[in-house]
């Protein structure tokens, strides 16, 4: 099977077009391939067609989002944007969201990274135990701990607090963390670690100059990744998170909405929701390939 | 040096160990020991009161709607995002115009644009995304009715949202909307780890594009699809339908309990309405429900393991 087929490795794609042999295998194929093209474009376009008209509307004056939803704005109305960031307090948002997801994904990274080395490059006796105790938290609906939640995190006085947001956003992030690093850390080669060990570096040491830095692609991913699922959260600082001075991003997002039907400012709304929108999409767009290992892989436990 | 490995252990496990156990373990095995006592969670005092959390669950008419929402979301939700992505995933791979020489099959031209495009909304937060389709939604202003009326069906402008028979049906749409990226760029993965001579060999033996999907593609890519199908249903069940149906219905809730999934009764149950333990009583059915749906994804989705 394989003999017949050409051994030079670049196929003539544009030659073969010309060729006579085969004209009606070219028509299928053609009536084929535009069908897959319409059927894919059909749906890009509904992915695309809400993002823009998002933008679309947030360059737009109240007046003209609700008599033509569709029409292009008259000029790019700006102002809607220096609203958003500053009387609906978009600004704060961000920066309570930058500050929380800051603190959370180093924690995250850290404590994960050094929970995972444990586990995956030391044997003793309930390593297997505590593992699936991390990974099997991945599972469980995080809406049952939630109420008890909101009363431990209540009464050790973080209710409201950043660096209680972080704790359990920390806490929440662990499995998955520690799921995908420990099967990393597997796969990095023993001999380097033994050699540091030998030298007379110890555990730790080994860890922070050695191990972790080789294990900078891992930790890459699964730093996107968790970048991304804390940035959106909604559900922890809906519940743990009430005061109106401290809301990260999304909470915000909602507010304005709500406070919107009293106000009626729509476009600064949808300013808003693009501001909220950009960083992760930029974000997505720059880190493509990590983002999808680290999202594809929690996928396929 | 042996004490000394130990006590390295136990110092780089002691903290994150700790967290997790304190934010996450402790505050789920309490859960499910709440929903035996009276706690209304104002305040500190409670007692155990048996089963009588799980009987009036029995009797809770809004318990049963939310279940029922729910388990429509996580039988539904999978079937067509798993389906559409499949399809999408396909055409992205195998829809490619066959060159003379090159592959048997190709992806069609621009499929790494296809995949990034289609994964947008999935790294939008769900949030977002479901105030963005409220907007689309809104019967008078928004983009859809809009579209409907340029397209000249002005008698045709549903309430969506404001409909209790659409409402559900919108929000679930929403859901779909941003997960099918997801699944073609996972199932596009495990697509291209297919080996040629596979689908080369179906070709000569005549097989059609229906044909090498249902006997080539989809057998050898069951065990993706099945871990997709489960996490699609635990997504379904947890932490997504409880934001976009709060984001985007009335009440929130919908009209007449018309949303209502079993994660936003836990949430409303607590919080607004001051009954911590009858909350966690609906948490513990939610975590039933969940378990016993991987269950039998698991087991009807059984197969030999192909390998290849």
């Amino acid at each position: 099977m394989k003999t017949t087929e050409t051994p030079a490795p670049a196929p003539l794609a544009k030659v073969s077009g010309d060729t006579p042999p085969a004209p009606r295998a070219k028509r299928e194929g053609g009536v084929l391939n535009v069908f897959s093209h319409g059927v894919l474009i059909l749906w890009a376009v509904m992915v695309v067609l809400p993002l823009v008209w998002a933008v679309m509307t947030s360059f737009k004056t109240d007046s003209s989002i609700f008599n033509s939803p569709w029409a292009l704005p008259d000029r790019l109305h700006f102002e809607n944007w220096g609203r958003a960031w500053t009387e609906a307090d978009m600004g704060d948002y961000f920066f309570n969201t930058l500050v929380v997801v800051g603190g959370s994904l180093v924690g995250t990274l850290v404590l994960g990274s050094m929970a995972a080395y444990v586990l995956a490059r030391f044997e003793f006796p309930g390593n297997r135990f505590v593992y699936y105790l991390f990974v099997g938290g991945m599972s469980f609906p995080v809406m049952l701990a939630l109420v008890p939640l909101f009363y431990v995190v209540n009464n050790m006085g973080l209710l409201n607090t950043i660096h209680g947001l972080i704790l359990v956003y920390i806490a929440y992030s662990l499995p998955f963390t520690v799921f995908f690093l420990t099967a990393f850390f597997r796969t990095l080669p023993t001999s380097v670690a033994e050699a540091a060990f030998v030298d007379g570096a110890s555990h730790s040491r080994t860890f922070f100059q050695i191990m972790l830095p080789m294990a900078r692609p891992a930790l890459v991913s699964v730093g996107i990744f968790n970048f991304l699922g804390q940035w959106n959260q909604y559900l922890l600082p809906t519940v743990l998170n009430t005061d109106p001075d401290k809301r990260v991003l999304t909470q915000g997002l909602v507010q304005l909405a709500v406070s919107q039907g009293y106000k009626g400012d729509w476009s600064g709304l949808f300013a808003g929701l693009v501001m909220a929108m950009l960083p992760v999409l930029g974000a997505y767009v720059v880190f493509q390939r990590q983002v999808v290992a680290g999202l594809t892989a929690g996928a396929v436990k | 040096m042996r004490h000394g490995q130990y006590r390295f252990i136990a110092g780089f496990l002691a903290l994150p160990l700790g967290i997790y156990g304190l934010f996450v373990l402790w505050p789920f095995v309490q859960s499910i020991y709440y929903s035996f006592t009276d706690w209304t969670g104002l305040s500190p005092e409670f007692k155990m009161v048996g089963f009588a959390n799980y009987r009036r669950m029995f009797e809770d008419d809004v318990f049963w709607k939310s279940l029922q929402h729910s388990l429509l979301f996580a039988v539904l939700l999978p079937l067509v995002t798993i389906g559409l992505a499949l399809f999408l995933a396909f055409m992205i791979n195998v829809g490619g115009r066959r060159r003379k020489g090159g592959p048997a099959v190709t992806g069609v031209r621009g499929s790494s644009f296809y995949k990034i495009v289609y994964f947008f909304p999935q790294v939008l937060s769900i949030v977002i995304v479901a105030l963005l389709f409220a907007f689309a939604y809104n019967p008078d202003s928004g983009a859809i009715n809009s579209i409907l009326r340029g397209v000249g069906l002005d008698g045709v402008q549903p309430l969506w949202l404001g409909d209790p028979d659409l409402a559900l049906w919108c929000v679930m749409a929403v859901l779909v909307w941003s997960t099918v990226g997801f699944f073609v760029v996972l199932f596009s993965a495990g697509m291209a780890s297919i080996p040629a001579d596979l689908y080369e060999a179906a070709l000569l033996d005549g097989a059609g594009r229906a044909a090498t999907f249902f006997r080539i593609t989809l057998p050898l890519l069951w065990d993706t699809v099945q871990s997709g199908w489960v996490y699609m249903g635990i997504l379904a069940l947890g932490a997504e339908s409880f934001a976009v149906v709060q984001v985007m219905t009335v009440g929130p809730g919908g009209p007449d309990y018309s949303t209502t999934v079993l994660t936003l009764y836990v949430y409303q149950t607590a919080f607004r309405d001051g009954q911590a333990a009858y909350a966690t009583t609906i948490g513990v059915a939610l975590l039933v429900v969940t378990l016993a749906f991987a269950a039998v994804v698991m087991r009807l989705g059984r197969r030999e393991r192909l390998e290849y």
